[in-house]
């Protein structure tokens, strides 16, 4: 039987950037082990030497030719800012670096 | 329809008209639609009809309406994908299926309601509110394109277009009584399409006829240099197919797996007749062995929450959508943590959770990378299986339509109704669904699933006529006319 | 508590560790069509790809991928035939989809090496540097902060986005530790930064400025005590924007280490920030808790798998190596170690090379782009290269000189027409009315005249006491308002006072 804790999906949750309530915490992992049960099936095949495949078709060397197109128009482009200033898009302080 | 317009008998802006008064007549019941865009479309209407009538040449779907999955963008058009974290937001830009579809003339009359990111087979995910199937208004459309079915089904648009992930193509179609298809991946561009999967989402045509679906698939599919994973080759005639009615001498693989325990009787019943049916038209059934199916639905979720933990990473409220938590002092990330917790439902969230954990360092192999080699097995039983048969065929789901409300506390449950589907998506094949009847027990719909090998979509509509035409002049006429009256008249 | 560099490196051994971004200079962005053009108004160069816009999807670049191919060939890389793009998922609102594209286990070139010489105290010394990978992968926008202390993240009240560079093809070239170059590591550093920025420049792939952060690099270090096997914990030096910075950077940091390990402390695993002002680093974020970056196959791309035969075109296409060119112009020119190494420090190797190109005496192109044209640039505070004065213009003024036309003096003064702007080097001697003044019989005239003015000068050097010729020369220049040419005046002069 697999598990999560409530703070490993806390973890989870901090990493893909939501900030949960304490019962959807709580409630969530309580549901993981089952959903975890679930998927781990696919540990219960022996696939030493199968490859992996993460694409369906067998596609190789897609390219676009070195070419500019028209970008849309500064107003196109800040249409769905919920704020903007200075012809550029604003958002809260940003904490941290960058990479 | 198509040839009325042709012979203009009726203008696209009667038709039009007729299919917005009729949403106005049944959608307040069906909630299929989260935007209906009048103007767009009556515009569209007329465009079409003042080509017809300076003689331009038109193709033969130009001036019939169709309703759009809220997952595709169209300029200007609200588009949601089903979830609050897009709520009010327009696109700039056209997907390449809407420019094609808008091309061939054909009218959108609107947006239709979906499960959120296309995580859900029920459509009860919507943010929106549920879609009330239009065979029986308390049980669920299927989904995630349950919006889109049930306005083909509601009859308040004659073609729809949803996409497929996992089955969300085929199973609200089966649920519905109508057919849908869920093309080749690559054979229909992705531009445009808000993913949910990258590596499994598909677009793909609904329409109330084997013919009609093939004519829309005809107009959506084709190479297109802005998807680096559309197939550039010469794609099938499905329209020539699907006129084709003929299966004489064509094997039909039925896969061992994917029947019999866990299906309903009903479901089991319509689908063995249906085989009959096709051994009466001189098809050869055979039986196929898939071993690796079992684990399908497993590496399908890892596969897709992976992948959609990804691509759901750019809604974050710094470019468009909703933003939620931006207060004095507030910073970037903690208006992202609020506005993601905000904008998004349960499944989403769960699915989101899910993937970031199968990708995260140390669990890969034993999860995402496990659940890619699954994918290789699924792959390969497909190639040993279409080497024994042209087509493969199954029920496309286990169950006819369920309740509203009936699975949406058992995720486990709710995703086992897509145990027939998913094979499909994770060999990026192509499948359809098509009604094969109504189940005993409860007078609702059930769907026969056609699939073929990649880029042999032609053989999809091939079968589905042949096995539809049959089945049409057993029933005296399609499955469709049988369905209960919803308020106004057809 | 201060410890002295010399202290440092007789009691610690550095290792290196470079990661250099370059920016290739491709017409439109990595995955979508939009110009790359640096400078343009603020989200004018931006489409549903590079805003990740919701169903928006990336194609790849042909030519960043070739100049990729022609990068790790240059530096001696194998080149995979098989290889992949993978999404590395970190939020950053810089970065408009939340992932970057980059490429993880499966880069495009891998397994090279960079030769680099330096002078040490034993006489040049060469270095080779491995190269693990050169990958490629994509820009970020860029943000301006808002209130606060200005322009500082921290402190800041909110920010602004511009996503004009989101999206710009970035190569990423990453060494292998770097060991065993003592307390020549800041040199060898720089020089490695130097020898590739050339190796860019050559191929053409790169505007290679480091003020524009098209070429950037971040700088590892670590120390380990004087015969140590063990690696120390090491730090990572961003915002490096000078080959000088490489240099000041490293040394900082091997300083800094030093000092905290002499006073038992730990060095701390993190991200530091190079302050040009102070020549210090800046605790920036701590890495002791690794980002998880979830790395995983980009499933909206597919492989690519170059063939052999375009890998072969390209790397028999390839320019000549920058060190191998330096040692061929060093003989064919003739010139000595410390003046080669002044023109390649200077930046002006292209610019001699042409002017040499166009027929002029490399000795004569050297020291004009070396001394004048660098003076002048230094005092305007640009290079040489951004001056309007080309190699045509310095190979007509030493032409001129050659042909007795011009003196020195007076090149100099038709160089400074030809900055300024005043047109060729024939319009400005055309515009100054500059010109020798060949004529015997003016000369003459101004040196009777002098000879009169200075009689006891002149009679020294009648006398045989040749030097005192200087002055009198020397007015004779001045009365002919430097327009002679000194040596006509000298041959005049001696023969009129019978020498
Ligand atoms: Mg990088
Ligand atoms: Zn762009």
């Amino acid at each position: 039987m697999s598990s999560l804790s409530r703070d490993d999906v806390a973890k989870l949750a901090g990493l893909a950037r939501i900030e949960m309530s304490e019962e959807e915490l709580v409630s969530l992992a309580s549901q993981f082990g089952m959903i975890l049960d679930a998927v781990a099936r696919v540990q219960d095949v022996d696939l030493e030497g199968v490859a992996p495949t993460s694409h369906p078709q067998p596609i190789r060397n897609v390219f676009r030719e070195d070419v500019v197109h028209p970008s849309l128009t500064p107003e196109q482009a800040l249409s769905g800012a919920p704020a903007q200033e200075e012809q550029r898009f604003r958002v809260p302080q940003i904490l941290g670096e960058a990479e | 329809m198509s040839e009325a317009l042709a012979k203009g008998e009726v203008t696209s802006t009667q038709l039009t008209q007729a299919h917005l008064d009729r949403i106005k007549d049944v959608d307040p019941a069906v909630k299929a639609f989260l935007h209906v865009d009048t103007d767009g479309a009556l515009e569209q209407a007329a465009r079409v009809d003042a080509d017809r009538s300076a003689g331009k040449t038109l193709h033969p779907l130009a001036g019939i309406p169709l309703a759009l999955k809220d997952v595709l963008t169209q300029e200007g058009v609200p588009t949601t994908a089903g979830s609050k974290i897009l709520q009010g937001w327009k696109p700039q830009y056209d997907s390449t299926v809407v420019s094609k579809i808008k091309n061939a003339g054909i009218v959108i009359v609107g947006k239709t309601n979906m499960d959120e990111f296309a995580m859900g087979s029920s459509t009860e995910n919507s943010a929106y509110g549920p879609t009330f199937n239009p065979w029986d208004l308390t049980r669920t459309p299927g989904g995630s394109s349950g919006g889109s079915a049930a306005a083909v089904s509601a009859f308040e648009a004659p073609l729809a277009i949803g996409s497929d992930t996992g089955g969300s193509i085929r199973q609200p179609a089966a649920l519905t009584g109508i057919v849908g298809v869920r093309p080749t991946y690559g054979a229909v561009s992705r531009y445009g399409l808000i993913a949910y999967s990258s590596s499994l989402d598909q677009a793909g045509p609904f329409g109330r006829t084997v013919l009609d679906t093939a004519l829309l698939h005809d107009v959506m599919a084709g190479h297109d240099p802005k998807d680096a994973t559309s197939i550039n080759g010469a794609f099938p005639d499905v329209v020539a197919a699907a006129r084709k009615r003929d299966v004489k001498g064509m094997k039909i693989g039925v896969i061992k797996q994917l029947q019999g325990e866990g299906y309903q009787s009903g479901v089991q019943a319509r689908f063995d007749e249906s085989l009959q049916v096709l051994a009466s038209l001189g098809a050869q059934i055979v039986e196929v062995d898939c071993p690796s199916f079992e684990y399908a639905l497993a590496a399908y979720y890892l596969i897709a929450p992976s992948e959609c933990s990804s691509n759901l990473a750019r809604f974050d409220a710094m470019r468009y959508g909703l933003r939620v938590g931006d207060s004095d002092g507030a910073s970037a990330e903690s208006v992202m943590n609020a506005t993601r917790n905000a904008g998004f439902g349960h499944e989403v969230k769960r699915r989101i959770i899910l993937g970031t954990y199968a990708l995260s360092s140390g669990y890969y192999d034993a999860y995402y990378g496990s659940a890619q080699k699954i994918r290789t097995l699924i792959i390969q039983d497909y190639a040993k299986a279409f080497a024994q048969a042209d087509v493969l065929v199954s029920p496309t789901a286990p169950t006819t339509a369920f309740k509203i409300g009936e699975k949406s506390n058992d995720p486990i449950a709710m995703y086992l109704g897509d145990v027939a589907t998913i094979p499909v998506n994770l060999a990026g094949i192509c499948g359809m669904s098509l009604p094969a009847g109504l189940a005993d027990e409860d007078n609702l719909p059930v769907g026969f699933q056609i699939m073929a090998p990649a880029m042999q979509d032609a053989r999809l509509y091939q079968v589905g006529s042949a096995l539809e035409a049959a089945l049409v002049s057993q029933w005296g006429g399609h499955l469709i006319s049988k369905a209960p009256a919803l308020g106004g008249s057809k | 508590m201060a410890i002295s560099y010399d202290d440092v490196v007789a009691k610690y051994d550095p290792v290196l560790g470079l990661e250099v971004h370059v920016e290739l200079n491709t017409e439109s962005k990595m995955f979508c069509s939009c110009s790359t053009t640096f400078g343009a108004q603020p989200n004018t160069q931006t489409c549903p790809v590079c805003l990740a816009l919701p169903g928006a999807l990336p194609v790849v670049n042909a030519t960043a991928i070739e100049s990729t191919i022609k990068i790790g060939l240059a530096l001696n890389c194998s080149i995979a035939p098989y290889s992949r793009f993978a999404r590395k998922n970190y939020f950053y609102p810089d970065m408009p989809k939340n992932f970057q594209i980059s490429q993880y286990d499966e880069p495009i070139c891998f397994d090279g090496y960079v030769d680099v010489e330096i002078e040490t105290d034993e006489g040049p010394r060469q270095f080779r540097i491995e190269i693990e990978r050169v990958h490629m992968e994509e820009d970020t926008g860029k943000s301006l902060h808002v209130g606060g202390a200005t322009g500082r993240i921290h402190g800041a009240d909110y920010s602004l986005l511009d996503y004009n560079r989101a999206g710009i093809p970035l190569v990423e070239i990453v060494t292998k530790i770097v060991p065993g170059t003592g307390k020549y590591a800041p040199e060898v550093a720089r020089a490695y930064v130097a020898e590739l920025r050339d190796i860019l420049r050559g191929l053409g792939v790169s505007d290679v400025k480091m003020e524009q952060g098209s070429l950037r690099c971040d700088a590892n270090v670590s120390l380990k005590p004087m015969g140590s096997d063990v690696l120390g914990t090491r730090s990572e030096t961003k915002n490096v924007n000078s080959l000088r910075s490489v240099e000041r950077a490293i040394r900082g940091e091997m300083i800094r280490h030093a000092e905290l390990l002499d006073a038992g402390q730990k060095v701390k695993q993190e991200t530091r920030h190079f302050q040009e002002d102070t020549g210090l680093t800046r605790s920036g974020r701590s890495k002791e808790q690794a980002e998880d970056y979830r790395y995983f196959p980009e499933p909206d791309l597919v492989p690519v798998a170059p063939d052999a035969a375009w890998i072969e075109e390209l790397r028999a296409a390839l320019p000549e190596r920058p060190s191998l060119r330096r040692k061929r112009l060093k003989e064919e020119w003739s010139v000595p170690d410390k003046e080669m190494a002044a023109m390649v420090n200077a930046d002006v190797l292209d610019i001699v090379e042409a002017t040499v190109i166009l027929g002029a005496d490399p000795t004569k192109a050297r020291s004009w782009w070396l001394g004048e044209i660098s003076r002048i640039a230094n005092d305007k505070e640009v290079a040489v290269t951004e001056l309007s004065i080309t190699p045509a213009d310095v190979a007509e003024i030493v032409a001129l000189v050659n042909k007795g036309e011009l003196t020195d003096k007076l090149a100099r003064q038709v160089v400074e027409g030809v900055i300024a702007g005043e047109g060729s080097p024939a319009e400005v001697v055309a515009k100054r009315g500059i010109k020798v003044v060949n004529d015997d019989g003016a000369l003459m005239a101004a040196i009777e005249k002098v000879c009169n003015d200075q009689p006891d000068t002149a009679q020294k050097v009648r006398d045989g006491h040749l030097p005192a010729a200087g002055a009198l020369i020397g007015a004779v220049m001045k009365e002919t308002k430097g327009q002679a040419d000194a040596a006509r005046v000298r041959e005049l002069l001696l023969g009129h006072l019978g020498q």
